[in-house]
């Protein structure tokens, strides 16, 4: 309906309502700038990553172990694979449990015992990561009599557990209660309309909030401090200490020599790349369509 | 057990026994239901299971030095490993002053930034921005451990404190001492960048929970954006906006990686916030793997379940104020 068109012409705006008109532009920009304030650090740490960093990126990085103390050359080869041996471990012992679990709290929904269940899983997703590598170095490390790539998987394992179950549930929730009621009343048991129906449907989203859970615990470095140790050579096997590239990234950088500085940029690059990579990979390969965003 | 007829079974909605109640109600019956309602129920408790296992074990590790020093490790002062003399104030006052010195900065920050990309943002510039936030969260603690080592520390001495302390510093405590670098104002700083990704996410999803006809309402009794956004969204949406504070907070007091490289790892109580300081992880993190006699590891394994005490409270009061909010404006 268009406004009448007789009306009166406004009042012209008071000087109290200048004032309110004016603090209401400056204190919105106020918060243009704190975005812009958030957003900075993210700038500069690309920024000295790759002005820091790219130059010592060769093939000798990729496939060498480092370089004796101080000498120039050698790799984070040992870290590399390291890094994966320990996110395939974590993801064997981890993802099964997970994703049980979290097909556990979709189906149960209500319940007092999924409620609590679900309060202790979020709980455990705020256990401070080195708290959860002092209890794996009381737990297998003193059992096993020695730091091993083991118990760094079984550390990372942990972590990954909480993040992994949540995802999980939210995406079995978002399937639509017609398919799994449509497959039950074709005469499917429940743990087949599970394995058959449910989880396909929800295949994308979780496998989303997988590789979102794996890029973050393949950057953890304080579980792995007193777990997997790290090693300066290639590993010789699950039993034996590991190198990771976050443990070597945090040697390198609190050491005295400014070739070791160089590497630590240059593996912090590649672990970002990483890490982004997988990131970019859950967020834009795998569109779930029952994700709303 | 009283034998109930199939169909009854199905529609009954009054109590069962308790051994029935444990399982859901299609594994009455069915064998392979019944084992998979058992595997799904044995995948669900296996993390409290854990979780009590956790809890359990860092206890027994850290007995030794509970029985030695009972309360008093808490307020002791002293943490010499040569001497075996060990208490934990300057952990947790180094722990809590950079938590809130994080908190302090990053707060304005995150909450400007949600108001910014709830309220003002045009969607061009809200989804890059939301994105980057997000790109920060993802970000490795020990990437930024090494960003501040060698960028934000430096920044930091030169630009910030050797300014204000030579200003300042004799007559104000807070800023007294030489300006190191490596201090409790740099794992502050550092922490603030860290969690504001986190303090923001959470924010902006109460913030949009906030109903559109409240706005309206305001804007159609004269309000300008700012009036409707601090008089009416943000009173809506501050119980859910404390959650993620304390959410944030709970995150800074575990924050181990980052806050080692810069704090400077000295144990003592350090009043001013260029002295540099330890907090409970970075403690752990330093000593652990070389702690060698049983009373130095207790005495760390104690620090650890004293963290682990404090994040769990925290976090618990976090998730309900959150789940509050979410379940009244929500749904």
């Amino acid at each position: 309906m268009a406004p009448p068109r007789h009306a009166a012409p406004l009042d012209p705006l008071s000087f109290r309502d200048r004032r309110r008109r004016i603090s209401s532009r400056i204190w919105l920009a106020l918060t243009g700038v704190a975005a812009a304030l958030t957003v900075l650090p993210l700038l500069l740490i690309f920024f000295h990553l790759l002005s820091a960093g790219l130059g010592s990126l060769n093939p000798e990085f990729f496939t060498s172990v480092p370089a004796p103390v101080a000498q120039p050359g050698g790799g984070v080869g040992n870290g590399v694979l390291g890094t994966f041996l320990l996110v395939g471990l974590a993801g064997a012992m981890g993802l099964p449990v997970a994703i049980g679990a979290g097909v556990y709290l979709a189906e149960a929904e209500g319940g007092p015992m999924a409620n609590g269940i679900r309060f202790i899983t979020d709980v455990m997703n705020g256990i401070p990561s080195i708290v959860i590598g002092i209890f794996v170095w009381a737990w297998v490390v003193v059992a096993m009599g020695g730091f091993s790539a083991f118990a760094g998987g079984v550390a990372l394992a942990i972590m990954l557990l909480p993040m992994v179950t949540r995802t999980t549930e939210e995406m079995v929730r978002l399937v639509p209660r017609e398919i799994k009621e449509g497959a039950l009343a074709l005469g499917f048991t429940r743990w087949r309309t599970t394995l058959g129906v449910v989880l396909p449907a929800a295949r994308s989203g979780i496998l989303t909030g997988v590789l979102i859970a794996l890029a973050r615990i393949a950057g953890e470095t304080a579980p792995l401090l007193f777990t997997a140790f790290g090693n300066p050579f290639w590993s010789a096997g699950l039993g034996e200490p590991i190198a990771a590239l976050p443990v070597q990234i945090f040697q390198y950088a609190i050491s005295p020599f400014e070739e070791q500085h160089k590497q630590a940029w240059a593996a912090s690059l590649l672990l970002i790349a990483l890490v982004l990579a997988m990131n970019l990979a859950a967020r834009f390969l795998i569109r779930s369509p029952y994700r709303s965003r | 057990m009283q034998p109930v007829p199939e169909q009854a079974s199905a529609l009954a909605t009054g109590p069962r026994p308790f051994a029935s109640r444990l399982l859901p109600r299609y594994a009455q019956g069915n064998v392979a239901d019944r084992s998979y309602a058992l595997a799904l129920g044995a995948f669900g408790l296996a993390i409290p299971v854990l979780f009590a296992f956790i809890v359990v074990r860092v206890g027994v590790a850290s007995w030794p030095a509970i029985q030695r020093f009972g309360l008093g490790f808490v307020g002791g002062t002293t943490w010499d490993p040569v001497a075996g003399q060990f208490g934990a104030l300057p952990f947790i006052f180094g722990t809590l002053a950079s938590s809130l010195l994080a908190l302090l900065i990053a707060v304005p920050l995150s909450i400007g930034l949600a108001i910014f990309l709830t309220e003002l943002a045009p969607r061009w510039l809200a989804a890059p921005i939301a994105f980057g936030t997000e790109l920060l969260a993802a970000i490795p603690s020990v990437v930024y451990g090494l960003w501040a080592i060698f960028v934000l520390v430096p920044w930091l001495r030169t630009s910030i404190q050797e300014p204000v302390a030579s200003a300042i510093g004799d007559r104000v405590g807070l800023f007294a001492g030489p300006a190191y670098g490596s201090s409790i104002m740099a794992g502050g700083v550092i922490l603030a960048i860290m969690i504001v990704p986190f303090i923001s996410a959470v924010s902006r999803e109460v913030l949009a929970a906030v109903p559109v006809a409240q706005r309206e309402a305001a804007l159609a009794l004269g309000a300008t954006r700012w009036e409707m956004t601090w008089q009416v969204v943000l009173p809506y949406a501050v119980p859910g906006i404390i959650g993620a504070i304390i959410l944030g907070l709970g995150r800074a007091l575990g924050e181990t990686m980052a806050i080692t490289m810069v704090i400077g790892n000295r144990a003592e109580v350090a009043t001013s916030l260029f002295a540099p300081g330890a907090t409970m992880a970075s403690v752990l993190a330093n000593e652990f793997a070389e702690a060698s006699d049983d009373l130095h590891l207790a005495a760390l394994m104690s620090i650890g379940l004293l963290l682990f005490g404090i994040t769990i409270v925290v976090n618990s009061v976090a998730r309900f104020l959150v789940w509050r909010v979410s379940l009244r404006g929500g749904k």
